[in-house]
């Protein structure tokens, strides 16, 4: 065949890749920036920083809480960046959400019930309520945690999806089953609170999104999960690609989408899990950083996982340091201002959309 | 079983049925498609055309053997039947964010080795793809920059960047004005003047009278298959209409006019 054609002067277009690694030090850079504006805000001011050095009451306050938070909400961030990636390339739709699958609804359900069944009705977060648990509970369940079973629901949730969709194969049905999921375990969630109201108060943070509960245990545990969920998702980047023009045009390029799908699917609900279970129910962070991202440079899904994992651990990290600054010495809930940003947000990009496009 | 290094049937299907859902598309499909021929699959709307086109590919099971290359389709690894059979789907959508460049080279992923970058060969092919389609000056632009004609004609990029030696199309002209359906049909020729096999779902009766042979479907079964040229073809064309159409020789080509007042006679 290649002789029926014209024997070309290769001449490429530029490859993103120099404007993407600029980027990504670019996000970076502003992360750390982020990370030590995060160790200088709280309640006592800068004060604290100041006097870490020889007051060990200001250190606890720097290295205990405000660094393990920020490097916490950029990990959580990072987390539903990258899942929210992943989600709208797999389903095809710039409006998917990493909370899509059931993942979020298993994961609140799943706090709900650990909630009731102990009374601890006024915990919030996994750090304290982790501790609080190891006194109160049953041996299981104390082992288990509040993260630990936000993370087992929030599989439970995915997989409860799967169950329903068949598997894999059809990329609608799994949505549709996800949507279904949402509804139905939201609806047990509010038969367990409506039950034992005590439990009202404590899921509020839960629901709300917690970053104030974040130690470096939660830490390390997002981290360990988010570098190889990175390179996975990279990985499989060009399916990603191959999908975005369909399921048939996808299978024809002889990529074996069952398998491949899984193991997206796997990615997806990982790391929607291991946020959630740290943080809480903290949306839009996973439905806007992939949009912004996209908006930084155009690219393949290669580049732009990479990108939506930084801009959702930056976007988080910011959030989460406005959340502590704006009605400071009060906190607003994190999860409330990212709702409100992502929603005015997506009202701009709306917005701009129904501008007159370059197509004709 | 190997494929056959030349066979003289690039493509077979014998089935009994074809279903999307429950419900029956395909009946009794006995159909041989010649290697190094361009054929045109044509009928009414609904008839089953592209539900065969898309038997072919493998993409849509059925009750009965593809054979590909005389090798059946079930039996080739995806990777190298991937390399062999390219496949143009009916007005593809999505990838809007992706550049004509990163489109077409999606074509070269059944000859990358997985993660690695496209070599220079792959961006020669690319190029190469991209100016046959009329697309190289698009290379740069996203698809959701692009008008239906120019997407198209990146999505004709994609599939020439495989260097198939079967070439699946579905409605390649769709979107694309007289001057770029003159492009692909030049770009159809010379594919198989060079050997490879194209099988193409057609609306454009005038351009399917172009093919090697034609393929007449209507109501889920194959009603003719024969020459472009032969007098039965064109009755069969007619017939397929409900004789609402028909075939003239205008010069060496021949060509389908719509009959007026047919539907009404009729």
């Amino acid at each position: 065949m290649s002789s029926a054609l014209v024997a070309p002067v290769v001449n490429a277009p530029a490859s993103a890749g120099m404007r993407v690694a600029w980027l990504a030090a670019l996000l970076l850079a502003l992360a750390l920036l982020g990370l030590a504006l995060g160790a200088s805000v709280g309640s006592t001011g800068f004060d604290s920083l100041l006097r870490a050095r020889h007051d060990p009451a200001a250190w606890q306050i720097v290295w205990d809480i405000r660094l393990p938070r920020t490097l916490g909400a950029w990990l959580a961030g990072a987390l539903l960046g990258l899942a929210g990636a992943v989600a709208q390339g797999l389903f095809r739709n710039p409006l998917a959400d990493p909370f899509l699958l059931g993942s979020a609804s298993g994961a609140a359900l799943a706090v709900a019930l650990v909630f009731a069944v102990l009374g601890a009705g006024g915990m919030v977060g996994g750090g304290a309520s982790s501790a609080a648990l190891a006194q109160l509970a049953s041996p299981v369940l104390a082992r288990l945690g509040f993260t630990g079973a936000a993370f087992v629901g929030a599989l439970a949730g995915v997989l409860l999806a799967l169950v329903l969709a068949h598997g894999v194969q059809q990329t609608l049905r799994l949505l549709l089953a996800g949507v279904i999921v949402g509804y139905v375990l939201g609806a047990v969630r509010d038969l367990v609170q409506l039950a034992n109201p005590d439990v009202l108060v404590a899921m509020q943070g839960f629901t709300l999104g917690v970053t104030g509960f974040v130690g470096w245990g939660a830490c390390a545990l997002m981290a360990a999960v988010l570098a190889p969920l990175v390179l996975a998702a990279w990985a499989m980047a060009r399916v990603l690609d191959a999908l975005a023009l369909g399921e048939a045009t996808a299978h024809s390029l002889g990529l074996p989408l069952a398998p491949l799908r899984a193991l997206l699917i796997g990615v997806l609900a990982l790391a929607t899990g291991a946020a959630v279970a740290q943080t809480g129910l903290i949306g839009f962070v996973g439905l806007v950083a992939p949009h912004l991202a996209r908006s930084l440079a155009r690219c393949t899904h290669g580049p732009l996982l990479l990108l939506a994992t930084l801009v959702g651990g930056l976007l988080l990290m910011a959030a989460d340091i406005a959340a502590r600054v704006l009605i400071a010495p009060q906190e607003l809930p994190v999860g409330v201002l990212t709702a409100v940003l992502g929603g005015f947000y997506l009202l701009w990009l709306m917005h701009r959309r129904t501008q007159p496009d370059a197509g004709t | 079983m190997a494929p056959d290094a030349s066979p003289s049937i690039a493509v077979s299907a014998r089935l009994s049925v074809a279903r999307i859902g429950k419900r029956q598309i395909l009946h009794e499909i006995d159909l041989q498609l010649a290697a190094g021929r361009w054929s045109a699959v044509v009928g009414p709307n609904g008839a089953g055309k592209s539900t065969l086109l898309r038997v072919l590919a493998g993409l849509l099971s059925c009750d009965g053997r593809v054979l590909l290359l005389g090798r059946p389709l079930a039996d080739w690894p995806g990777r190298e039947r991937a390399r062999c059979l390219a496949w143009l789907g009916q007005q593809e959508g999505g990838g809007e964010d992706l550049r004509a460049w990163d489109v077409a080279m999606l074509g070269r992923l059944p000859h990358r080795a997985w993660l690695a970058p496209p070599t220079a060969e792959d961006q020669a092919v690319v190029a190469q793809a991209l100016r046959a389609a009329q697309a190289w000056e698009l290379r740069e632009r996203r698809l959701a920059e692009l008008s239906g004609g120019e997407r198209q004609r990146v999505l004709l990029a994609r599939l020439l960047a495989v260097q198939a030696r079967v070439l699946l199309m579905d409605e390649p002209l769709a979107h694309l004005d007289p001057p770029h359906q003159a492009d692909w049909l030049a770009t159809v020729r010379a594919l198989v003047a060079a050997g490879a096999t194209v099988v193409s779902v057609l609306h454009e009766l005038n351009m399917a009278l172009q093919a090697d042979d034609i393929v007449v479907v209507r109501a889920g079964r194959i009603a003719h298959h024969g020459a472009a040229t032969d007098a039965a073809t064109h009755q069969a064309l007619q017939a397929a209409f409900d004789g609402r159409i028909a075939i003239r020789q205008v010069g060496d080509d021949w060509v389908a006019l719509p009959r007026a007042g047919a539907r009404e006679a009729a």
